[in-house]
């Protein structure tokens, strides 16, 4: 075990996380690679709408001056950068990084590597005339009715294309929907030489991304038990994952930055957005999250190992975005006496407006903010000297029409409706397009033949 | 036997998959693990949500981590940009389900009392 762990840090757990977490993890201590996740389900159709209107857009652009600030550090050290930022267009994003890195004075000792092919945006119609029927995994229904409202249709890759980068020479990997866990474990795997039926240690991998995905949710960030002792969150370092050539790893973080790496911290990340834990599906391997094995091996370092996996399924996942319907939501604030009375009623008041008016939407929602919006009745009944209470109502439907006579039921309440009302200085409620999502699988056969990974130059 | 919530044996993380919600409870000592795991079954979550979601719950054991993770099926009005509530990605789920009143020896109420809440000395209010 004398050989050097690989360090593998976290920078961006999505795109909008603290901004200043990279440049903490390039400038507190030794790191080998860096990996940034800048992509949630919805990002994709986000990022389709931005392209559409400028076909040079379509990608995570904090990305490029986060790059041109850390170019020189990790052109000098070696440290590599592993990130999704492409979106629906990282040959762009990676033309932006290239430039980047010149207004940063690396030019001639660094290339940037672009991993294609997950971008079925192009082939649906061919795909869906050969029968792959793209069936929602949640409702089953086949893709053929809501193709016309299709937006965006991305494989999610695994480690090979990103391991070919890597071994290309690439400084920074640019991928677009990519899992989020093959960017922590695509480095192991290229460093340590792993096969492709390595199973145990490439499920290992899977765990070190699922720990590394979410940032600062594994170091001490959002950490329920005994939050209110985790030191300095106001610079709290991100996690790091020490990788050995058996799988094995420590997660960690930098010493001199805030936050906590713990047996608990870290079993609360293991457990999040989690299905089934034996059946941990990714593009190279299913991994058993039942059988991880931890143990605190001194201060914010803890050790796992024991992770056992299998082979993949034949198929990878494709997230699709489709246009939905409309949704709008209106609040207003209510104040004491008897503040849920009077949002109560207002709210009756609406909902009797809305139906004269003869709307008819698919989903009203009533929400008492400050009592019920997040605990639903096991809230129970409001206290009878509630301060304030805010109301807030979401519609959703078909008909933009419709919301947007909502969005003007809610301003004449504060003068036609129950007393002590406020909180009405953001205006009118804004309508916006739902872009929904629909997970499929597909045949991997189609898919792999077509990814791609190839570099620019800075 | 004493009532207590479920807040001072675990501490749990939420999250979304569409429109489920999971649950992750993780027992503060192992050795609390064994009386969770017979106390907050799949049945019992369900009637604990009743009303605020409106799919069946799913459990799965991790004794590895001492921890129990529950899939809550139609609990997020759609999931993701669809729903319209509040929490529409589950991220509170894990203290709904921490509100669960469950059964435990004396000694074990006695033993965590307080525990998840607060410390007074550290908000500074009267307890």
């Amino acid at each position: 075990m004398s050989e050097h762990p690989v360090r593998i840090a976290s920078g961006q757990g999505f795109w909008g996380d603290d901004l200043e977490a990279p440049v903490r993890q390039v400038e507190g201590g030794p790191i080998d690679y860096l990996m940034l996740d800048y992509l949630a389900e919805v990002t994709m159709s986000i990022m389709q709408k931005q392209r559409s209107r400028n076909p040079a857009a379509g990608y995570a652009r904090d990305f490029v001056p986060l790059m041109e600030r850390i170019f020189p550090a990790c052109a000098r050290r070696g440290i590599r950068v592993v990130s999704n930022a492409g979106g629906v267009n990282p040959g762009e994003c990676a033309r932006a990084v290239a430039e980047a890195g010149r207004r940063a004075g690396v030019s001639g000792r660094a290339k940037v590597g672009v991993v294609t092919g997950d971008d079925l945006m192009d082939r649906l119609d061919e795909l869906l005339a050969a029968g792959h029927e793209l069936r929602n995994m949640e409702t089953d229904e086949p893709l053929a009715s809501v193709r016309h409202s299709v937006r965006s249709a991305n494989v999610y890759l695994g480690a090979r294309p990103i391991v070919r980068a890597l071994r290309g020479g690439a400084l920074v990997v640019v991928t677009g929907r990519s899992t989020d866990t093959a960017l922590t474990y695509a480095p192991m795997a290229h460093e340590f030489g792993w096969r492709r039926d390595s199973w145990d240690k490439l499920a290992s991998g899977v765990v070190a991304g699922h720990i590394n995905e979410c940032g600062a949710q594994a170091s001490g960030g959002n950490c329920l038990a005994d939050w209110w002792t985790i030191p300095d969150l106001a610079e709290v370092g991100f996690p790091i994952v020490e990788a050995r050539r058996d799988g094995s790893f420590v997660v960690t973080k930098h010493p001199g930055l805030g936050g906590v790496v713990s047996l608990r911290t870290v079993k609360e990340q293991i457990l999040y957005e989690m299905g089934d834990p034996a059946t941990y599906i990714t593009p190279d391997v299913i991994a058993d999250f039942t059988t991880i094995r931890l143990a605190e091996e001194g201060s914010d370092r803890v050790r796992v190992h024991g992770v056992r996996g299998r082979a993949p399924t034949p198929f990878l996942k494709v997230s699709i975005a489709y246009a939905a319907g409309f949704k709008a939501v209106g609040t207003l604030v209510y104040a004491w006496p008897d503040a849920a009375a009077k949002a109560r009623a207002a709210s009756r008041i609406l909902r009797e407006r809305l139906d004269r008016l003869g709307l008819a939407f698919d989903r009203v929602l009533v929400e008492m903010v400050g009592w019920d919006a997040t605990h639903g009745p096991l809230a129970g009944d409001p206290p009878r000297d509630l301060p304030e209470v805010q109301l807030r109502v979401g519609v959703r439907g078909p008909d933009r029409a419709a919301i947007e006579r909502f969005t003007r039921e809610i301003a004449p309440l504060v003068l036609t409706g129950p007393p002590s009302v406020t909180g009405f200085a953001g205006g009118r409620p804004r309508v916006q397009e739902i872009v929904a999502y629909w997970p499929a699988l597909i045949d991997r056969t189609v898919v792999e033949p077509h990814l791609s990974a190839d570099f620019v130059d800075v | 036997m004493a009532t207590i919530p479920l807040l001072e044996l675990a501490h749990a993380r939420s999250g979304d998959k569409g429109n489920t919600a999971n649950v992750g409870v993780i027992a503060y000592e192992p050795r609390d693990y064994p009386l969770i795991r017979d106390r907050v079954t799949a049945d019992r979550v369900g009637e604990h949500f009743r009303g605020l979601i409106e799919g069946p719950v799913e459990r799965f054991e991790l004794e590895n981590l001492h921890a129990l993770n529950f899939l809550l099926h139609g609990a997020l009005d759609g999931g993701g940009t669809v729903s319209l509530m509040t929490d529409a990605q589950g991220k509170v789920f894990s203290t709904a389900l921490l509100r669960m009143e469950i059964e435990v020896p004396d000694e074990v109420a006695e033993r965590v009392r307080g525990r998840g809440r607060v410390p007074a000395a550290v908000t500074g209010e009267s307890p």
